[in-house]
């Protein structure tokens, strides 16, 4: 039977984001090793907190080698914020430490600035191009975001869309098969959930 | 452009709302779940569940209401209340909470929030603070223990240790506001969110919307919790929004 694999690395609440999946009619299952997600329709990164950190469970879990084969092999693959920032090839966040490099570009921290960092709430997002995966979304498309770092992708057309907080910055990035997102679909009510089932009708 | 949130707060005990939610609609009012779907429904931006009694057998019964919560309501979830440990902060996102706010435990044992910050993030420890003004001071002090006990701790002073801990957002409540449904303490809550570089969430004493409105812009708050004014029907989430969009406060809506 075809499924999602969900993969968890201990980097974050995977419940919320299984549950919002499973809302819009994904078959999932929840993966700790890559054997477990080999015969797979799509791979799901989620995660939240630190760049190192996320790496560092991500080899030890044996990760790193399967989700690039993975994302070169084309098939389908959602990263969501952390998720979304690994695939670069570095961040100001863990300066020595090696992301996926998926994309060539560095993530970096927001400017000191009078605003607060972490951007902490909801904010609009401004969808590049008519991109697929962000269709049917009201009118001002709200997100969910929860982060004081952001991807800077040296090939700017790979960026979905675009959000405002001090410095217009990637809210999402999409690629053939691949979509990352800086903000949390899981936690976007409608507008959200509208974007995981857009990434799953498109597996289908 | 950044929205400012509002945030409605169900105080707990024993898995029923304290003194019920008077919404017309509810069969049940008295069930933080049915509650909870309500709210998201009006457009709350966030929830807060907030343990009151938060003794260990309530535990169980939380985790329960927070993953049946997390199964139907798509916006962020936090829980407070009782969270003494990493461990009990680790259950409670497990069970499907975003965020955990933590209060008197972190008084006592500050590495409770660099341990929870480390451990999952920064973006899910949230520090409430219960703040008191010193009479004839221009300061204020922390209580722990639901407002029982003086730490004799300045409020700047903690929250600024706390973020650097690791705190990612401050929930702070006025203790000489809450309850009184006459606004928000504006001038606590400004001095706090110059003082900090992290989100601050401003609790106690919101009867009006008028009040939201104040703490938001003089305030300069990045966020509201509200308990009475929702629970009681006579404002809803969107109602209240409105009134802060005609006013150019940045709201989803």
């Amino acid at each position: 039977m075809s499924f999602i694999a969900l993969i968890d690395y201990d980097m974050g609440n995977l419940l919320s984001v299984s549950k919002a999946l499973e809302s819009v009619g994904a078959n999932l299952r929840i993966v700790r090793h890559p054997i477990e997600a080999e015969k797979a329709d799509a791979l799901i990164l989620p995660g939240v907190g630190n760049f190192g950190d996320g790496m560092k469970h991500l080899n030890e879990n044996h990760f790193v080698p399967f989700i690039k084969d993975w994302i070169a092999a084309e098939k389908p693959f959602l990263g969501i914020c952390l998720g979304m920032q690994m695939l670069m090839e570095s961040s100001e966040e863990a300066p020595d430490v090696e992301g996926l490099g998926i994309f060539p570009g560095k993530v970096v921290r927001f400017p000191s600035h009078s605003l607060k960092v972490p951007h902490i709430g909801w904010n609009t997002i401004d969808v590049q191009n008519n991109n697929p995966y962000f269709q049917e979304l009201s009118q001002t498309p709200w997100f969910y975001f929860v982060h004081s770092y952001y991807v800077q992708p040296e090939d700017s057309t790979i960026i979905a869309a675009q959000t405002n907080y001090i410095v217009d910055f990637a809210a999402a990035l999409s690629c053939g098969n691949l979509l990352a997102t800086q903000f949390h679909p899981e936690k976007s009510q409608e507008n959200g959930l509208n974007v995981l089932k857009h990434f799953i009708q498109r597996i289908q | 452009m950044l929205a400012k949130r509002i945030i409605p707060c169900l105080d707990v005990t024993g898995g029923r709302v304290v003194k019920g939610v008077h919404f017309v609609e509810l069969t049940d009012a008295g069930d933080p779940v049915e509650a909870a779907i309500e709210y998201n429904k009006q457009g709350a931006d966030e929830l807060v569940f907030l343990d009151i009694t938060a003794s260990s057998d309530h535990r169980a019964i939380m985790r329960d209401l927070v993953q049946r919560t997390a199964e139907q309501v798509f916006i962020p979830l936090t829980v407070g209340g009782g969270i003494r440990t990493v461990d009990d902060v680790r259950l409670m996102l497990n069970s499907g909470a975003d965020k955990v706010s933590v209060n008197s435990a972190a008084v006592n044992h500050p590495n409770l929030i660099s341990e929870a910050a480390q451990r999952f993030g920064s973006q899910c420890v949230v520090l409430a603070v219960d703040a008191k003004k010193v009479p004839g001071e221009q300061r204020w002090e922390v209580f722990t223990y639901g407002g029982r006990f003086n730490t004799h701790l300045d409020v700047l002073d903690w929250v600024q240790k706390a973020v650097e801990l690791g705190a990612g957002e401050i929930l702070l409540t006025s203790m000489d506001a809450d309850g009184t449904l006459d606004g928000y303490d504006c001038e606590l809550t400004a001095t706090v969110s110059d003082a900090v570089s992290v989100p601050v969430i401003a609790s106690g004493g919101a009867g009006s919307a008028e009040h939201l409105y104040h703490v938001l812009k003089e305030g300069k708050a990045d966020a509201v919790l509200a308990a009475s004014i929702f629970h009681f029907g006579t404002l809803t989430v969107r109602q209240t929004k409105e009134f802060l969009k005609n006013n150019n406060i940045p709201v989803r809506l």
